[in-house]
């Protein structure tokens, strides 16, 4: 080995170790805090924690749309945020406008149904749309190029979002039956459980289509390497569009479920949520399906505990906080938690 | 084809290093700026009414002024994305923090203490009041110091993870200064009061008012020429050139012995200092600093400013700010009025300045990428990929 090897593994296992104390640091910090909190007040803490979760299950189905198309094109689609909160202007319109319900009751509750099928078709439809003339052309360009269109792409949904929506937030009647009910001292709201029923179904299904189909398989195969998947007869555009027509209907969902269990939308929803959501998906190792879903669960978490629990930084810090860990995990595990380490391809 | 165009891009570079164009760009610039200093300061207000109202209304001296702060700060921003090829999307932190500083060392938010040196304020006032020449550096210094915070640690990712950490950088800062009304128990920035007053800036036998349009608009071309200079001189020195290098090929550039961290941290730096200085400008535009002014679109207008214009190229990204500020700031106003008016329409023209950017961003991108005045080497990479456009090709 020459010595300059050693210097380098030297260096190496040198940024290694400070990488390793620093995480353990953070995590003891982190234990610190929580257990803190836990013995101040348990049922805060619980309470803090399901409403931590319930926005987590929310960032998974948007995460999800990130990871997808980062794994197959790499390509950070910042419109898809936007495109979520497309779905959630489309969900209150077609069930508070289109079709006049604004209290739970059974024919709502089919119009519930339909909307989940039609939010889910339009914003895949859309995204589909997006792909095709917006990034098709620039999938061979250097990365600054799709990067920036998807920053326009973005503008223009927020624009639509703007005239569909006005200017300022709308407040909405969920048509879902409402009402709670308490776990000694902790209470869940019953749109908690329904954000829960519709979102694990979505994400086995995403997952079944990803890992045990024949168009899964062509993802894969695709995100691996274009070139040889074309070889072997994969129609690398087709499968393209598929992806985000996935992610697209994932966001759709996720809008009608904003939608309904918040009561509010805004056309800049989508950019915070987005962001908050890019970051799980960077949590979890981005190109993971798995590692989304958990970056989600645990951004959730944080942010619900920082803003719920006694001591903490509070609402007002909730960004900060969530981009900061971000940053640190760029800088020191930019694989994500689930993510493998690849080597750039040359 | 590819190859042709870069050869042709290098011979021009290679008359570029003969000449000394970058002072005679410069002192170009300054004439027209006298000129139109010496039109704004002597002759309008002897033009009759009529011609005075529609400069008033098309190009009033405070649209002009804050299009050169744009300008600035987009020249900074050119230096990381067109020169160096990282991007950069969350330049407003820069902006905000120069800001700041303007607010911390040229007014009397730090009551606790009394410092003056070479300042307008009178001596009587409390807080910090240092000359606004110096509070240039400081606030560039303080700019550049935290680009090169956030930027080592991740200067060493692919260069979309970066563009997410610059884009959460941008979140952060102006959420700081938000909520910076108590940071255990100390008052960092006033909240969402902000800053105001800052002190006016020093010339040499003069105070200028908030008001003195036609000297800050000296100063703010001063800067500007300044900026001009360096990022021309830059281009062609030994660092500029291992920018373009990197943006080129990061590979092959770091093969050739171009030290990869140092060359990007000293883009990243240079271009937060720059922030910096229209930061500090800014805030003596308009008298202040208020924290929520500081939003993640001002980091989208100075990117659509560099795009528009031309990645890279000095006199596009000029004139794609000066067009972009005025657009945003009077033209789509005023011209949305125009129309409004003629054809009696009640169109609220304003709001569809998120489609028209968006849109101007896609549309670029999509037909014209390397922007309206274009530099020829960038233009070469950017379609590189156009000429290979068979089926089959490698990953770039």
């Amino acid at each position: 080995m020459s010595i300059f090897a050693k210097g380098y593994q030297a260096r190496k296992v040198r940024r290694l170790y400070l990488e390793r104390s620093l995480g353990a640091i953070a995590t003891v910090l982190i234990l610190f805090w929580l257990t803190i909190n836990f013995i101040k007040s348990p049922s805060q803490f619980f309470q803090a924690s399901i409403i931590g979760l319930s926005n987590g299950v929310l960032y998974a189905l948007i995460a999800l749309g990130y990871t997808l198309v980062y794994g197959i094109i790499e390509l950070i689609n910042f419109a898809h945020g936007d495109l979520f909160m497309l779905g959630a202007v489309f969900s209150a319109n077609f069930i508070a406008i289109w079709f006049g319900k604004s209290a739970s009751n059974p024919g709502a509750w089919l119009v519930f149904a339909g909307c989940l099928v039609a939010v889910m078709s339009v914003s895949a439809g859309v995204n589909v749309g997006i792909e095709r003339f917006a990034y098709r052309k620039l999938r061979r360009a250097p990365k600054l190029a799709p990067l920036i269109t998807a920053v326009g792409v973005s503008f223009v949904l927020q624009f639509i979002g703007l005239r569909w929506n006005g200017s300022g937030p709308k407040t909405w009647n969920s048509v879902l039956p409402p009402g709670q009910f308490e776990i000694s001292g902790v209470t869940i709201a019953y749109t908690t459980l329904y954000a829960i029923a519709i979102t694990v179904p979505l994400l086995i299904l995403m997952t079944w289509i990803v890992t045990r189909t024949r168009q899964g398989k062509a993802m894969r195969a695709t995100a691996q390497d274009q070139d040889a998947a074309r070889l072997m007869g994969i129609n690398v555009d087709r499968t393209i569009s598929f992806t985000f027509a996935l992610g697209g209907a994932l966001a759709g969902a996720a809008g009608l479920i904003f939608q309904q269990t918040r009561g509010l939308t805004s056309y800049n929803l989508g950019y915070q949520l987005g962001l908050i959501a890019f970051t799980s998906a960077v949590m979890g190792g981005i190109g993971s399906l798995q590692g989304a879903v958990l970056g989600a669960l645990l951004i959730g978490l944080i942010q619900g505990l920082n803003d719920g629990l006694p001591i903490g930084l509070g609402q007002q810090w909730s960004q900060t906080v969530v981009f900061s860990i971000l940053i640190l995990l760029m800088a020191f595990r930019p694989t994500g938690l689930l993510g493998k380490p690849v080597t750039e391809k040359v | 084809m590819a190859i042709e165009l870069r050869s042709k891009a290098m011979k021009k570079d290679k008359a570029l290093k003969k000449g000394t164009t970058q002072k005679q760009w410069t002192i170009g610039f300054l004439i027209a700026a006298a000129v139109i200093w010496t039109f704004y300061t002597f002759i309008m207000y002897r033009l009759p009414f009529e011609i005075q109202q529609v400069f008033q209304h098309w190009l009033p001296p405070t649209t002009v002024n804050e299009a050169l702060v744009w300008v600035i700060c987009a020249l900074g921003l050119n230096i990381v994305v067109g020169y160096a090829g990282l991007l950069d999307l969350g330049f407003v932190a820069f902006w905000a923090i120069g800001g700041y500083s303007a607010g911390w060392f040229m007014s009397a938010f730090f009551r606790q203490v009394n410092v003056h040196v070479l300042t307008t304020a009178k001596p009587e006032t409390p807080g910090i009041h240092l000359s606004f020449w110096a509070v240039i550096f400081i606030g560039g210094l303080i700019c550049a110091a935290f680009g090169i915070i956030i930027g080592a640690p991740t200067l060493r990712l692919k260069s979309d993870y970066l563009a997410l950490v610059t884009l959460g950088f941008g979140e952060i800062i102006p959420q700081v200064f938000t909520n910076g009304e108590n940071i255990a128990g100390f008052n960092m920035s006033n909240g969402t009061k902000g800053i105001s007053p800052v002190d006016n800036i020093g010339v040499p036998g003069k105070a200028l008012g908030p008001f003195d349009f036609s000297w800050k608009f000296f100063i703010f071309a001063l800067l500007t020429a300044m900026m001009i200079f360096v990022s021309l001189r830059l281009r062609k020195g030994r660092l500029g050139r291992a920018w373009l290098a990197i943006r080129e090929d990061e590979l092959a550039a770091s093969m050739m012995g171009v030290p990869l961290m140092r060359t990007k941290l000293s883009a990243y730096a240079v271009g937060a200092f720059t922030g910096g200085i229209g930061g500090v400008a800014f805030a003596t535009h308009v008298n202040g600093v208020f924290a929520d002014r500081f939003n993640f679109s001002i980091s989208i207008i100075l990117l659509a400013m560099v795009v528009l214009g031309g990645m890279g190229n000095v006199w596009g990204v000029m004139v794609g700010a000066l067009l972009v500020a005025w657009v945003n700031s009077t033209g789509l106003p005023s011209l949305g009025e125009l129309v409004n008016t003629t054809f009696g329409l009640d169109i609220n023209f304003p709001s569809y300045n998120f489609l028209l950017f968006g849109g101007v961003l896609i549309l670029m991108m999509l037909f014209k990428r390397e922007g309206m005045i274009p530099e020829s080497r960038l233009k070469a990479i950017l379609h590189e990929a156009d000429d290979t456009s068979s089926n089959l090709g490698g990953h770039h």
